[in-house]
């Protein structure tokens, strides 16, 4: 304890206590010294309450797909840097990359001891997808032929113009998966897609053994799984309190545990955990208070890391507003885009926790590139940003009666780099701008979706799989389910989808990149920065790190 | 116990004789020697001319903040100065966002006492209008008014807040105005418990028993013998809630149900400046030390005021 | 006496059903579909929506929603909240963490509101007046938030006298540091209305009656000038017991409480309507008993009032 030995006769007086500055504790480097870790050891880490029961195609959120991940074996996996490895699968082959053959490793079973077989995926993916189980993530299954079958909807307009959607499934099953032998099954897509089998390390393809399709909200509560971790007991999930898990020694796959168990321990705002960080009362957290982003490094001396994530911010600029369509329009995008110091927001607000963006997905991903053509827009020039906007302005007049908003949720600690992006309008265009607070997140969300949010809009994308598409697609494709401004560029959708259907990844990748030389063209939205995740930990732990999306690699934690 | 004289007409009177018909009160008399006599006294009390030239100058302020610092509080804020040290022409330095702390505090002065000080007269035209009518008349107006506040005073804020933001004319339109409202709807209550309290405990007293029985209306007496008697506690409450609303009005403002970002406030620079106390906390005791400042002169001028009008309270030194 | 506490708890029906109706309403009137809401950026298919959006019955008129709420209330079934948890649980687990935390911070203001504001009220002008001035100033300027991390991080952190953050396993020596924190930031209150009841009351004819005759010292101060001098700082205590059960907000914010504050703020956030209606009503009753128990301290303190005539 490190912090005992700061002078007992530090002043009372709350006054005098703010000013506690940098009396960041005395360097104890004894604690780096090399002490072999201790696999059983059972670590604690921070998290929040998940949203659903535990399962797999149900589980989208943060606090609940953590514990998902320790507890499933998918297919594949990911390996830290996002590489997919297979896991589960023997061999995933395909010479048209619209029918995949896939063989599933003998011999793995769940907790319970049910065996794993083709079988066990294609109903749990069939499951996944039918509409009347109201799994979340079901249109991950979207590519699979017979999708539109068992997910298919009937909408009714009720008597006061509400619509209500149920579900009408014309199927049972999906057509494309066929069971070949005990081991083996075939998928065969709607159509060809090159990076399909990248996904199958997501959740959502995760296997269920046959007592989560008899009784999915009981099971959901004390799943049993495949994965490195199981729940220490029935029961293990203490509602608004912690979920606690152990390894799972019969677990033989390429995420073993260097640890006996993770316990995750439920707040409700990270601020609490930094403190019970700093005093050894908890082990591991991924998320830190606004307020530390400016001490963590001398809080923690050796025991940080922040590493490049798959996660981007972005500002949309809605199509809807007036003062941004048309030519001068386009001009005013890459006016403001020029007119954003993303270097020195990321340096200054975020600590270098922020790497500015040069492209619309992130560095992680297999296919990234900083060299797209037409990526200059995102380069801080004042003079230039100045100089476009005059010219849209003799094109036609900004309307300036009310200041342009940046509409942000107060509740991600976002209000820092909202207020310094709208002071850079202001200083650099000569604009008025203000950030405009939304407490409700619901509020947000409905006025994007009715189109009426005035100025920008501040939205992020956490990737569900590595791959380029999963951040196109689905945020700025035509229908896409996260375009809530119903952005839509032919020549864009063509790309991808010829991206979607060529044989090989790079082939791929190569027309991705080309479809985000349309969106750089079109500026719909402004990417701003990549985030690197800081993570802390206490004394009781040896060394994390972060897996390419984010989530800390539990699995590979030693503690001591 | 000489110096009371000019007061006794509106306290009991010391000696326990028994009030009488003839008792020499003139009610019309009472009335305005309350006024008077308090001012008369007022004029003379070192700590309200302090108070009341503090005040002065914070209206100079809220009035004309361009006589006090030329720099824009809200232009000009860069990053590279982020919560830089003080430079010439920036005497306190900068604020997270590198916006100059000096100007801001100048120009927050008008949202922050407007908010304060709308709160706090709703406040009380509420709260003391129930408390009292509540503690005065008992009975049924009693039981209704105070389950009523039992009511408000459970409701949330944010959601309080959230609702009435959401009112349309309140919608496009936050001001001072519709923040004072949220913090006067919501704030009632303490205000009315306490000033039932009070006039249950003064409606016992002696004097309000001779005004009755002198035939003064049962309003009239409330208006004129109660509710001045029992002003003490709603004067030692009400600066505290002046410094306690300004702050309320930044929470309501990260929100995004306060006022909009353009009007500065100290509420909104205390609040940016919260995740700084480690590392700046002089950026976060700037504007604390100048709510500290207003409050404490209403603080003393809430003194002043209750020794004036309250006979009993005054301090040795005088009787001397 | 049994009159009177009788009619006062008749009176809680209609206080009961005021609010439930009232507060149903302010949720119902917030904008924001609080079910796409709960998907953040990814959204699911309409159906699941839909399907959600039905189970909470988000998809009726008021009136209907209001009805099928106060009769699942009436048959004791309180439903679940969003994260599919029974709200009685919820319930049963917030509230007595909450009561203790309001209960602690009650008494320290009390404690130390009282003690110093007489202290300051009999000297009044002094170096020890003065002093509590300025710190009664100094928790009024300075948010909850920053005088709680400010603590967390000496007392918790730094010098380890306390326990910075609570957890799960509330107990009154967990939630000292919350409780100060909190009974601090009304300390200021209760301590000028001492102060300013003390100054009114020591000139009191009683208190000169009293120390005419001779008395003095702390029974002329205790029985005659404080317990004269309670009326006011009774009330305070007693309508601020309810914000320190539902407003501990940031409070159980910072220290990690698990409590009814925090779980009230983000049901407001969220729009779960059935658990913000429930702990709102409860909060009410709070009220409603400890106004009641202020009333009778009322005829205690003061033998004049009277309320069963």
């Amino acid at each position: 304890m490190p912090y005992k030995r700061i002078s007992k006769a530090v002043g009372i007086v709350a006054l005098a206590a703010l000013a506690l500055t940098a009396c960041s504790p005395a360097a104890d480097t004894a604690h780096t010294d090399k002490v072999s870790s201790d696999p059983t050891k059972i670590i604690t880490a921070y998290s929040n309450e998940p949203q659903n029961p535990l399962l797999p195609a149900d589980t989208n959120e943060d606090y609940g797909s953590r514990v998902i991940e320790l507890l499933f074996e998918g297919l594949r996996a990911y390996d830290p840097e996002g590489k997919p490895i297979n896991a589960l699968a023997e061999s995933i082959e395909t010479v048209d990359a619209q029918n995949w053959i896939i063989k599933v490793k003998r011999g793995s079973r769940f907790t319970n001891g049910e065996e794993i077989t083709a079988k066990t995926f294609i109903e749990s993916w069939n499951f996944a997808a039918l509409s009347t189980n109201y799994q979340s993530n079901a249109s991950f299954f979207e590519s699979i032929d017979g999708y539109a079958a068992v997910s298919a909807v009937r909408t009714t307009t009720g008597t006061d113009e509400t619509t209500m959607t149920v579900p009408a499934p014309t199927a049972q099953t999906m057509s494309g998966l066929v069971l070949k032998d005990d081991h083996t099954f075939s998928v065969k897509l709607s159509q060809p897609e090159a990076d399909w089998s990248l996904r199958l390390g997501y959740s959502a393809f995760f296997p269920l053994p046959s007592a989560a399709i008899r009784d999915p909200k009981t099971y959901g509560e004390n799943p049993i799984g495949n994965g490195p971790y199981k729940f220490a007991k029935e029961g293990s999930w203490v509602h608004d309190e912690s979920l606690s898990l152990v390894r799972n020694d019969a677990y033989d796959g390429p995420r073993k545990a260097k640890n006996g168990g993770v316990t995750f321990k439920f707040y409700t705002e990270p601020g609490p955990a930094y403190i019970d960080l700093q005093s050894d009362n908890l082990d591991l957290s991924d998320t830190l208070p606004s307020n530390a982003l400016r001490t963590y490094k001398a809080d923690f001396q050796d025991r940080y890391a922040a590493k490049p994530v798959a996660l981007n911010a972005t500002l949309i600029i809605p199509p809807y507003n007036p003062n941004f369509q048309g030519e001068a329009g386009k001009l005013r995008r890459q006016a403001l885009s020029q007119a954003i110091n993303r270097e020195e927001i990321c340096t200054i607000i975020f600590n270098g926790t922020c790497t500015p963006a040069k492209e619309f997905t992130a560095p992680v991903l297999d296919g990234y590139t900083e060299k797209i053509p037409g990526n200059e827009v995102l380069n801080f020039d004042p003079t230039r940003a100045r100089d476009l906007w005059a010219q849209a302005d003799k094109i036609k007049p900004y309307d300036a009666s009310r200041p342009l908003q940046i509409a942000s949720n107060t509740d991600g600690g976002n209000k820092e780099w909202v207020d310094a992006v709208a002071n850079g309008f202001k200083n650099n265009l000569g604009i008025p701008a203000e950030t405009q607070p939304f407490a409700k997140f619901a509020e947000l969300l409905d006025r994007r979706k009715a189109r009426s949010l005035p100025g920008l809009t501040r939205t992020g994308w956490n990737g569900d799989y590595p791959s380029l598409y999963n951040f196109l697609g689905p945020v700025w494709g035509t229908g896409g389910p996260a375009n809530y401004e119903k952005f839509s560029y032919p020549e864009f959708d063509q790309l991808l989808q010829e991206g979607l259907r060529s044989k090989e990844t790079s082939e791929a990748n190569a027309k991705f990149n080309k479809a985000q030389e349309v969106l750089f063209r079109e500026l719909p939205g402004l990417p701003l920065w990549y985030t690197n995740r800081p993570i802390v930990w206490s004394n009781n732990v040896l060394s994390a790190e972060t897996g390419w999306n984010g989530a800390i690699l539990y699995h590979n934690v030693s503690a001591k | 116990m000489t110096s009371d004289h000019d007061a006794q007409h509106f306290v009991a009177p010391r000696e326990e004789i028994p009030l009488l018909p003839a008792d020499p009160l003139n009610v019309e008399a009472t009335h305005r020697s309350l006024w008077a006599d308090a001012w008369w006294k007022l004029r003379r009390r070192p700590l309200f001319i302090i108070s009341s030239l503090m005040i002065l100058m914070i209206i100079v302020v809220v009035l004309f903040p361009g006589l006090f610092t030329q720099t824009p509080p809200n232009e000009n804020c860069h990053l590279a100065n982020s919560a830089g040290p003080p430079v010439p022409g920036h005497p306190l330095g900068f604020t997270f966002q590198g916006c100059d702390v000096y100007s801001r505090i100048i120009h927050g002065t008008q949202a922050s006492v407007a908010v304060g000080l709308l709160s706090v007269s709703g406040v009380l035209v509420i709260g003391v209008t129930f408390g009292a009518v509540s503690g005065y008349y008992g009975g049924w107006i009693d039981a209704v008014l105070a389950r009523l506040s039992d009511i408000f005073f459970a409701l949330p804020l944010v959601l309080g807040a959230l609702v009435v933001a959401q009112l349309p004319p309140v919608r496009e339109n936050k001001s001072v105005w519709t923040v004072a409202l949220v913090i006067s709807l919501l704030g009632w209550p303490q205000m009315a418990r306490i000033t039932r309290g009070a006039v249950l405990e003064v409606s016992n007293a002696e004097f309000v028993t001779a005004a009755k029985s002198l035939g003064v209306s049962k309003f009239g007496t409330l208006a004129r013998h109660v509710l001045p008697n029992c002003m003490a506690p709603v004067v030692v409450l009400a600066p505290l809630e002046l410094g306690t609303f300004i702050v309320t009005e930044a929470t309501l403002s990260f929100l995004g149900i306060g006022l909009p970002q353009s009007v500065m406030s100290w509420g909104q620079d205390i609040a940016a400046a919260q995740h700084l106390v480690r590392t700046d906390p002089m950026i976060l005791i700037y504007p604390a030390v100048a709510l500290s400042i207003t409050v404490l002169s209403f603080i003393m001028l809430g003194d002043a005021l209750r020794d004036a009008f309250h006979p009993n309270s005054r301090r040795r030194s005088r009787k001397r | 006496m049994i009159r009177y506490l009788l009619r006062r708890l008749l009176q809680t029906i209609p206080v009961l059903i005021g609010t439930t109706l009232l507060v149903y309403y302010m949720v119902f009137a917030l904008p924001g579909d609080p079910i796409a809401a709960l998907f953040r950026d990814k959204q699911p298919p309409q159906s699941v929506i839909d399907d959600l959006r039905n189970q909470y019955h988000l998809d009726e008129p008021f009136w209907i929603q209001y009805g099928a709420f106060l009769v699942n209330l009436l048959t004791l079934n309180l439903g679940n909240d969003f994260t599919q948890q029974p709200v009685a649980s919820t319930l049963a687990r917030i509230f007595p963490v909450t009561a203790m935390l309001a209960v602690e911070a009650l008494i320290i203001q009390a404690v130390f509101g009282v003690t110093f504001g007489l202290i300051a009220g009999l000297r009044r002008g002094r170096v020890f007046d003065s002093t509590v001035l300025v710190v009664s100033l100094i928790v009024i300027a300075i948010p909850t938030f920053v005088l709680g991390f400010v603590f967390q991080l000496v007392f918790g952190v730094r010098l380890g006298w306390a326990k910075p953050t609570v957890g799960a396993n509330a107990d009154w020596a967990a939630l000292v540091l919350p409780a100060t924190v909190l009974g601090l930031a009304s300390f200021a209150y209760v301590l000028r209305l001492t102060r300013a009841s003390v100054i009114e009351n020591k000139k009191a004819d009683y208190v000169l009656t009293a120390s005419a005759k001779g008395l003095s010292g702390p029974r002329l101060v205790l029985t005659h000038i404080l317990r004269n001098s309670m009326i006011p700082v009774v009330t305070y205590l007693g309508a601020n017991l309810g914000s320190l059960m539902g407003g501990a907000v940031v409070i159980e914010g910072i220290f990690n409480v698990p409590g009814v504050g925090n779980k009230l703020y983000q049901a407001v956030l969220r729009g779960e309507g059935p658990t913000v209606v429930i702990i709102v009503s409860v909060l009410v009753l709070v009220f409603v008993v400890a106004n009641l128990l202020v009333d009778l301290l009322y005829a205690w303190l003061d033998p004049r009032i009277r309320y069963d005539k």
